[in-house]
């Protein structure tokens, strides 16, 4: 079972960009991706700010080559799986196992909203189409029959840490021998459900979030999607293209503290990391960058923080949350910072943690600010932690 | 390594849940629908918290805390539930409330408890078990995949005395949505008449069942889970026939060597007619069975097919009501259970006496 899972592709798009490059060229610009509302009907409009990709409904469809009255989900899901597939560039693709395992949180429930209003006054109304691929898995069935896969399909849904959880899912696939190649990440658009559910928990900033300052309010949310794609040794080894990496260590743990809340001392955060470094065979000073889960609400952040305490104090390695810049894309989260990742090996780099000014006062470290590149970085943490205490780990190390 | 189905526990819509005799007293419904038989919750949960919960939090934790007892199992390896659309409740009440208030002034309550792992999280939280948890929400083998990672778990070594469990709820407002994209029967039938009807459509149901898995041999395990596996109808093009003989195959096993085949017929006159291609080939000679009839159909209805074949084999006798014709074995040592969701997912699940 120790056999080792590479990762050879990976595709992005985000409120920063519409794929890889532009994510990268808009971390070379310090550029983050909130604003104000302007795709989504919402009354919260003008106060709340988000991370939205900045296309419309039909753009994305024509984007991703899909019909327009499609979830946004199942568009934004289909570029970014499709640019990490390409990417993968995997030559004799149709004659292996393949697999998509994708993640999100509320399915098509943008076109399910507008299905709602007209129910509701009237439960013979609403348009059906709007309603009837609501499920989690119709986001991923629509993208694995573009992208020609069909040996095994699945969803995973465990709040924030959803796509964490399929891409570790999609490795022991293979490690078990079932698949040979697996596309694994998420997905979530941004929805009217998720913002005012959010918003009612009190955890939404209405100021750009400041994740791991003393000063932080909250959250941004954003949308997105995030893939890589994971292959065995075997397949690896006909590819014309090095890995970019490894998924060397992944653990999935629960808080089991409360259904929203972290625990003060982060213990799913700290069994999640703890778990993963030891699934990698790591101690923490092999750690050469975390992507932080952090959203920037005050629980998460000092709760994680705790934890990066606990287990590495007192040598604290370069750290960030990527969320400065795209919002928190909640199920697709995972997937995004996976794919931030695997980057940061690839190319050397430790993003910067933006907005941030004021060291936490129970925390003896504060993340990183600049945009550091040529860093030699063999292996990056990126950790997600969702309601339901569900908590994972992801540790990605250079071949 | 052999793997083991150590206890099962399930809230359907007929009484299975009590300690009382198998399927022999059966509950009638008259409708389209199938609503469960709900416990008394207080053995297993804090009435002020259950007043809060969803029905569907409170069967699938009821089901659980019943599973991990009859296995003595207090801290699971692991805790995977699969569910196609979650908190169905919760999730409806947050969106009209969205909608009727405006997005002004809303109580968080229910979008809390909307997310699809709250059930496996509430679990978790009430043993205070910080081991993996996942919940796998793929439409008609949600339960299947919590299934396999059950299995994937077990295999690497990372997990012993995995809990894996399938959860639905129905609402009016689903079932209302559900009749209307032409899902279940036009007019009401008795549930015990549902194979009889031949129409389309089929009953609604509801239910949570849950399973303890172990690789650790006993004579107080109920049955051997040999495989269980997944097929994708991409394009109309699987073969089901092939599937079924390739997993016999890996087995060294042939359909001579199976006692009982339960399907997931459900009334619906397309549904079933992919059954009954093979009710005229590969199984023409073997003994069937069959439960949506009792449970209803939904998503992870699966799932009380397993508990109806994990008894099935530990009491070694075939309840007459799921028969499909005629049994020949009444005390089946092997059973493949096969289900598919909408012709689109085929599922084999493959139990053997231990």
């Amino acid at each position: 079972m120790s056999s080792p899972v590479y990762i050879v592709g990976v595709g992005v798009i985000t409120a920063i960009g519409n794929n890889v490059a532009e994510n990268l060229a808009a971390f070379d610009r310090g550029e983050a991706g909130m604003g104000d509302i302007t795709m989504l009907n919402t009354n919260h409009a003008g106060v709340l700010p988000v991370a939205e990709v900045k296309l419309s409904n039909e753009e994305l469809a024509d984007l991703a080559g899909l019909p327009p009255h499609l979830s946004r989900t199942k568009t934004l899901s289909l570029v970014a799986a499709r640019e990490a597939l390409l990417d993968a560039a995997i030559p004799n693709f149709s004659e292996l196992r393949t697999g998509f395992v994708s993640a999100n949180t509320v399915g098509g429930m943008d076109k399910s909203e507008d299905f709602f209003v007209d129910f509701l006054n009237n439960n013979d109304k609403g348009k059906l189409r709007n309603v009837f691929d609501h499920e989690c898995g119709s986001m991923t069935e629509v993208v694995a029959n573009e992208l020609g896969i069909s040996d095994y399909l699945t969803t995973i849904s465990t709040a924030c840490s959803s796509s964490a959880n399929a891409i570790f899912y999609g490795a022991r696939l293979i490690k078990n021998d079932m698949l040979d190649v697996v596309i694994a990440g998420g997905v979530d658009a941004l929805a009217k459900f998720t913002l005012n559910g959010f918003n009612t928990l009190m955890i939404l900033d209405k100021q750009f979030c400041r994740p791991f300052d003393d000063t932080r309010e909250g959250l941004n949310l954003g949308e997105g999607a995030g893939y890589v794609v994971l292959v065995s040794e075997r397949v690896a080894k006909t590819l014309n293209n090095p890995p970019y990496c490894a998924l060397s260590g992944y653990n999935n743990s629960n808080d089991a503290y409360h259904q929203t809340a972290s625990s003060p001392d982060g213990t799913g955060s700290y069994l999640a990391m703890q778990g993963a470094l030891t699934k990698a065979g790591l101690q923490p000073r092999d750690i050469d960058y975390i992507n932080l889960h952090g959203t920037g609400t005050p629980n998460n952040d000092s709760a994680e923080g705790t934890a990066i305490k606990r287990l590495f104090g007192p040598a604290y390695p370069p750290m960030s949350s990527t969320k400065s810049f795209t919002g928190h894309t909640l199920g697709a989260s995972g997937g995004v910072e996976a794919v931030f990742s695997v980057l940061a090996i690839k190319h050397g780099l430790i993003y910067p943690n933006l907005r941030f000014k004021t060291q936490m006062h129970e925390l003896p470290f504060s993340p990183e600010t600049e945009f550091l590149k040529n860093q030699p970085i063999k292996n990056v943490l990126s950790n997600s932690f969702g309601f339901g205490g569900n908590c994972t780990s992801l540790i990605f190390s250079a071949v | 390594m052999k793997l083991y189905i150590k206890s099962a526990a399930a809230i359907s819509a007929q009484n299975t849940f009590s300690k009382g005799p198998f399927l022999a007293d059966l509950t009638e419904y008259t409708g389209t629908r199938l609503n469960t038989i709900e416990p008394d919750y207080k053995e297993f949960l804090d009435p002020k918290l259950a007043r809060r919960m969803s029905r569907v939090i409170k069967m699938g934790v009821a089901a659980a805390m019943q599973c991990l007892r009859d296995a003595e199992v207090s801290n699971p390896g692991a805790i995977i539930t699969g569910t196609a659309l979650g908190c169905q409740e919760d999730t409806i009440t947050f969106l009209e409330r969205i909608i009727e208030l405006e997005e002004q002034m809303l109580p968080p309550t229910a979008f809390i408890q909307s997310t699809h792992n709250t059930v496996a999280a509430q679990i978790a939280l009430m043993l205070k078990c910080h081991n993996y948890n996942s919940t796998f929400v793929h439409k008609g083998i949600s339960f299947e995949s919590a299934l396999l990672d059950a299995v994937m778990l077990l295999k690497e070594g990372d997990a012993n005395d995995v809990l894996v469990g399938g959860i639905e709820e129905m609402t009016d407002t689903a079932f209302k949505i559900l009749t209307r994209l032409g899902l279940y029967k036009r007019w009401p039938i008795s549930n015990l008449d549902l194979f009889k009807a031949k129409s389309k459509g089929t009953l609604g149901g509801e239910g949570a069942a849950f399973f303890v898995l172990t690789d650790k041999p006993s004579d107080d395990n109920m049955a051997e889970l040999v495989a269980t596996r997944t097929h994708f109808n991409a394009a109309g093009k699987l073969d089901i026939e092939s599937k079924i003989k390739t997993l016999l195959t890996d087995f060294s096993l042939t359909v001579e060597d199976i006692d009982l085949v339960i399907t997931g017929k459900n009334g619906d006159i397309k549904n079933d007619a992919v059954y009954e291609i093979l009710d005229q080939s590969l199984f023409a000679d073997t003994s069937k069975a069959y439960f949506k009839h009792l449970s209803g159909e939904y998503a992870t209805s699966v799932s009380f097919g397993l508990w109806l074949a994990s008894n099935i084999i530990k009491k070694q006798t075939v309840p007459v009501v799921v028969a499909d014709g005629e049994i020949s074995n009444t005390s089946p040592k092997k059973i493949l259970l096969y289900n598919h969701y909408q012709n689109t997912y085929h599922s084999l699940t493959l139990l053997s006496a231990c």
